[in-house]
């Protein structure tokens, strides 16, 4: 009966299947290829709906909602068993309506997008891949099928990354993702393996499904030392995910990547893998307070340090870019909190926010011909109304005034932080709170930074490209305007209680993924105090991008001299990190294993030896060979003085 | 009794010998006609070992197919075949891969293309023969005769250092045979001084009855370890390889990747574990040891090779590293995982040589910096090839990630620091592969003579196409092939923890939990 449930990570698969052939043979039209890609997708979305009404259904009945289809058994070896099987709970069904729906809104505007990119039908090819494999990570019921379609999810962002393969940085920035990717997947794969042997050390019959994983949980007292190890090791597998630090360095990178691409994998959906992970997973988590303060702890550091980066970029994407570190950062911060609904409610609210800017921004770049620096643009607001629009919008909405949906999740998380529950969070939560609240402020100030040098102000880039500047076609406004609408009203799924609301998504996830950081530190007055309070900084940031950005344009130069230029250096240098990793870890090993273990150790010392010792066979046989003169009078020569010896030895013994 | 019976009980000797008759066939045809002939001999023998496939009983865990003669009386050396399923997925992996070589060979072999064709056929024989005999001195035979036509074939059609190349491949493997060989003399005397009362046996399988002391355990198991690890190669007896590699013809190089190294491990599997179980686990922190040194120094040394062969080459030491240390976590999963890498390495490496050689056969160079860009003008290629490469970095779907993930997690519950370190190998297989990946297929085309290269033709898709597909079924359905060589894996571990004398820690290590590696005492 549940079977049906795979038709939703298939159909997109079918679609990569068909587009690929597509693109091998050149046998599809772009009409074909656009209306296959679109619609493969649209059905997944129709049946994510249909599956979540189904779940609804399941909660009315009261109990918990669950679907669960096997298909068949996958790898087995001994009493070590994993099946080929989907779980679809309430949390996953919030992600499949995320990947999907707004999956298909960015396939939509793809069409538009990559129109004229001759390489059309492997764009959408490995579009659809991705969103299969995204949905297999969503939906996958046990641990190992769901690192199937986190790998997977990680090879389609590196094809796609490098998706524009005859320029070699982007391929090298494709590469540079996939290989710390697998850095944390390194991570994630020792805390299966942890996690497996840990429960058999202590005589449970082991598991890596979810399902299984909860009730043994559950059931047993699992040695504390294993939860923290695997949880841990799982957290490496989400820093490189969801590029947190020290991790993140490859995203960035990643904006090598066709716009819709950033939108969907690098913003919207794989990039939030890792908080989903921690969320499906709660039940481990809340077993080891430790881990969920690394991870509370991780997030909230993630958050501040990506958007002091975020305040000095001059490519659109790369803010963006490290906007989306930062964001991340803040998802991770609630779920180490134990907030997981608000966790993952930011992911959806970011989804709609950040895909609307990333697309926003693809329509800025395809108006201005390719062009990324926001010092060459300005003052197109006039000349593409509807991307200004739904740009500003989106703005708002990260930014967390008041009434967007950004502003309800934020709230949520710091209110979390405010609210830590001692129990799991071993450090204060005022001081995640503060580093919160700082960096929600610059996430304002570098996000209005951006429209106003991108929107107002006079054009920057010449005349040429000045008439070159078009409003994008339907096909990328109308995503555009939906994914803006969802950002100022999508908060209203979880209007929180201080504001009389009903916290829905809070109670769908309630059994999923139990929120735990609900504990009464400050009073409702304080805490409506403490959200006016930020309001008004909120406000006043924005003022002051205003004042710093358009009034007297010259202020940020001299602000930068001002900070002595270093903290500026920093900043706009991204503090350097990749130079850092570059020196310390990828070059040395380079030259050790070219000059130390190839040249001499391989080379020198292991065939060197081999051939020295055929060298002295050699020799040695040369030598004995030399003795065979045949000459007489040499051997009678030998024989004496053998003999002379010999004789001389019996006589002296 | 009925007329198909003969038949039936020679099936492996048809399987094992078709070749031959195919060698003679081509050797006395005519020279044109010897491609095709040698590919319909190779094909023939593909489809009767499918019959093994399908009639082979998955429930049982000893030899199928038995077939014993006399052979030399006196001594109690007979001619004693059979296959459990381990041996089985070796067979059928040598008789998939042999058509696929001689497909793949056409156009690249233009000279004494009689011999050529002849010496893989026969060489086909000699690997099946070790893989289905049971007989020690009839494994010994096979062992040495495929020795021979891999070394002409290196020598005669091989590269610029062909002969050196060739030389030094025989010398290591003849060096380790005949520490072999004196192992198994001792062995063949052992049994007739013990179990055997005065009579004489080389049957395997009563040989494994030999109690030896674990003194002589120690020497016997060194000195088939020896003879086996040169084969796998096995840091640091692994320096023939890449020469060979480099130097020997596509074909060669193929065989000798997909098939001739699973003679090292199943070796292991065959002969050193089962015989010395005692000794293989008293060593096994020292294979270990070597086992993860030559998985992260392979990857690493593979990272900087200039030539898409030696980086190849030096893959495999990686991924035979993680063979041989699934091989000694001695449990299930460790086991099971490294027969399955066997098989995906197969495809995988082998996979990864036809494709050099197809860019190799157009621009008679195999230096990366000398490509870039071909994904813009060999695009079907660089579809296969991408496939081929993501196999071999073990990506989860298809099949490099089955064995990769089943020997890490069966060796985790052995030795979980050596795990640990082994598994930087799948990071490190993701840089060296997909470096070269990046700079063979993309960047710019500014090389002028990489700009027309023809794409696929249609004979190579047909001999890339099986392995693209055995990629794939091989990621998604790995029970059957789990399945049918579970009974003798399992049977393998049990005989380890019966008689390596620790069955309390063994017995944790076949499939119970063991977070700390349990380091083998000797209380004999």
């Amino acid at each position: 009966m549940e079977k049906y449930l795979w038709a939703i990570p298939l159909l997109p698969l079918l679609g990569a299947g068909i587009n690929g052939f597509g693109a091998l043979t050149g046998a599809l039209s772009r009409r074909a290829v656009n209306i296959i890609a679109c619609t493969v997708v649209g059905i997944a979305f129709v049946l994510a709906c249909l599956v979540n009404w189904e779940l609804a259904q399941q909660a009315g009945h009261g109990g918990a909602p669950q679907l669960v289809s096997t298909w068949f058994e996958w790898i087995a070896a001994g009493s070590f068993s994993v099946d080929a099987a989907l779980l679809v709970d309430p949390l996953a069904g919030v992600m499949l309506l995320v990947v999907t729906g707004v999956g298909f809104l960015i396939h939509v505007y793809s069409t538009g997008y990559m129109a004229h990119d001759p390489a059309y039908a492997r764009y959408f090819a490995f579009i659809n891949l991705f969103t299969f494999a995204m949905l297999l990570l969503v939906m996958g019921e046990n641990l190992v099928l769901m690192f199937v379609g986190w790998e997977g999810v990680g090879l389609c962002s590196y094809l796609l990354i490098g998706f524009w393969f005859t320029d070699t940085e982007k391929a090298y920035a494709g590469k540079k993702a996939f290989v710390v990717n697998r850095v944390g997947d390194f991570g994630f794969l020792l805390g299966l393996f942890v996690l497996y042997w840990g429960l058999k050390e202590q005589g449970i019959d082991a598991t890596l499904s979810i399902v299984g994983l909860r009730e043994i949980v559950g059931a047993n007292a699992i040695s504390g030392a294993v939860i923290t190890t695997v949880c841990l090791l799982l957290f490496v597998g989400a820093t490189g995910k969801s590029a947190q630090i020290p991790l993140y360095v490859w995203l960035p990178d990643a904006m090598a990547g066709p716009t819709p691409v950033s939108a969907l994998i690098h913003a919207a959906t794989m990039v939030t893998a890792g908080v989903y992970m921690i969320s499906r997973l709660s039940f481990l988590y809340l077993q080891s307070p430790l881990a969920m303060t690394v991870v509370a702890c991780v997030g909230a550091a993630t958050a501040l340090y990506a958007a002091t980066i975020g305040l000095t970029q001059f490519d659109i994407k790369k803010v963006l870019a490290y906007s989306t570190v930062s964001q991340l950062g803040y998802m991770f911060l609630a779920v180490g909190l134990g907030a997981f609904s608000a966790g993952i409610f930011h992911l959806v609210t970011h989804a709609f926010f950040k895909a609307c800017l990333f697309l926003g921004s693809g329509a800025v770049i395809h108006a201005m011909g390719g062009e990324q620096d926001i010092r060459r643009m300005g003052g197109l607001r006039a000349k593409i109304p509807y991307t200004y629009w739904t740009f500003l919008l989106a703005t708002i909405a990260i930014a967390g005034v008041f009434g967007t949906s950004g502003f309800m999740s934020k709230d949520e998380i710091l209110a979390a932080a405010l609210a830590a529950n001692p129990d799991y969070t071993l450090v204060p939560g005022w001081l995640l709170y503060s580093i919160g609240t700082l960096g929600a402020l610059l996430t304002t100030f570098y996000m209005f930074r951006l429209v106003f040098l991108t929107f107002f102000g006079d054009f920057r880039g010449g005349k040429d490209l000045e008439h070159h500047v078009h409003e994008s076609p339907w096909s990328m406004v109308v995503p555009l305007i939906v994914l803006a609408a969802l950002s100022i009203v999508g908060g209203l799924m979880n209007v929180p209680e201080i504001l009389h609301g009903d916290e829905r998504l809070h109670h769908w996830l309630s059994g999923a993924a139990p929120s735990v950081a609900r504990v009464d530190v400050v009073g409702h007055g304080a805490e409506i105090g403490l959200m006016v309070a930020l309001q008004v900084l909120i406000l006043g940031t924005i003022a002051l991008a205003y004042r710093m950005y358009l009034k007297s344009p010259a202020i940020p130069q001299r602000a930068a001299k001002v900070l002595g230029g270093v903290p500026y250096r920093l900043s706009y240098h991204k503090y350097y990190v990749d130079e850092i990793y570059d020196t310390l870890i990828v070059r040395p090993l380079h030259s050790i294993s070219r000059v130390f273990l190839w040249g001499n150790v391989d080379v020198k010392i292991v065939d060197g030896s081999i051939n020295g010792m055929a060298r002295v066979v050699r020799y040695a046989s040369d030598l004995l060979g030399r003795l065979q003169t045949g000459q007489l009078n040499g051997y009678a020569f030998s024989i004496v003085v053998g003999m002379v010896a010999i004789l001389a030895y019996v006589a002296v013994k | 009794m009925d007329a198909f019976e003969p038949i039936r009980y020679n099936i492996l000797s048809i399987v094992t010998f078709l070749p031959l008759l195919g060698a003679i066939v081509v050797f006395s045809a005519p020279a044109k006609a010897a491609r095709v002939v040698a590919f319909l001999f190779s094909l023939a023998t593909f489809a009767v070992s499918l019959v093994l496939w399908f009639r082979f009983d998955p429930q049982v865990a000893g030899m199928q197919f038995l077939a014993r003669y006399y052979w030399i009386d006196d001594f109690g050396i007979t001619y004693s075949v059979g296959i459990d399923g381990i041996s089985l997925l070796l067979v059928l992996l040598t008789t998939f891969m042999t058509p696929i070589v001689i497909l793949g060979s056409f156009t690249a072999i233009q000279d004494k293309i009689r011999a050529y064709m002849g010496l893989m056929l026969l060489l086909e024989t000699g690997m099946l023969g070790a893989f289905v005999a049971l007989d020690i001195f009839l494994f010994y035979v096979f062992w040495e005769a495929m020795l021979v036509p891999m070394y002409i074939i290196i020598g005669v059609w091989g590269g610029p250092r062909r002969v050196y190349a060739a030389v030094k491949f025989f010398l290591f493997t003849i060096a380790g045979s005949l520490l072999m060989l004196v192992a198994i003399l001792v062995l063949y005397f052992e049994y007739h001084d013990t179990v055997g009362a005065g009579t004489y046996s080389a049957y395997l399988l009563d040989l494994y009855q030999v109690g030896l002391t674990p003194k002589l355990q120690v020497w016997m198991f060194v000195a088939f370890a020896l003879a086996f690890a040169i084969k796998v190669p096995m840091f640091p007896l692994h320096t023939w390889l890449p020469d060979a590699h480099v130097e020997a013809p596509t074909g060669g190089s193929v065989i000798l990747a997909a098939i001739l190294l699973k003679m090292g491990t199943y070796g292991f599997v065959r002969f050193a574990l089962p015989l010395f179980p005692w000794a293989a686990v008293e060593l096994a922190p020292t294979i270990r040891t070597l086992a993860v040194i030559g998985i992260v120094y392979g990857a690493l040394v593979a990272m900087v090779q200039p030539d898409v062969k030696k980086l190849v080459a030096y893959s495999s030491v990686s991924h035979l590293g993680f063979v041989m240390l699934g091989l000694f976590a001695f449990n299930v999963q460790g086991i099971e995982g490294s027969v399955y890498q066997m098989l995906s390495h197969g495809l995988s490496t082998g996979g990864l040589f036809l494709l050099v050689g197809v860019i190799y056969e157009r621009r008679h160079t195999r230096l990366i910096s000398e490509f870039g860009g071909l994904a813009k003008v060999m695009p079907g290629f660089a579809f296969v090839f991408m496939i081929v490469t993501l196999s071999s970095i073990g990506l989860p779907g298809l099949n490099g990630f089955v064995g990769e993930f089943l020997i890490l997690l069966g060796s985790f519950g052995a030795a979980p620091a050596f795990t640990a370190v082994a598994a930087t190998g799948v990071i490190l297989g993701a840089v060296y592969m997909l470096w070269m990946f990046r700079r063979v297929m993309f960047g710019p085309v500014d090389n002028p003579a990489n700009r027309g290269l023809r794409d696929l033709t249609r004979r190579e898709m047909w001999v890339l196409a099986p392995v693209v597909v055995m990629i794939v079924v091989m990621g998604l359905l790995p029970k059957p092939f789990l399945s049918r060589m579970e009974p003798a894996v399992k049977d393998l571990v049990t005989t380890i923890q019966r008689e390596s004398g620790h069955a309390g820690i063994a017995g944790r290590q076949a499939d119970g939990p063991a977070l700390v590696a349990q380091e083998p005492h000797s209380n004999r």
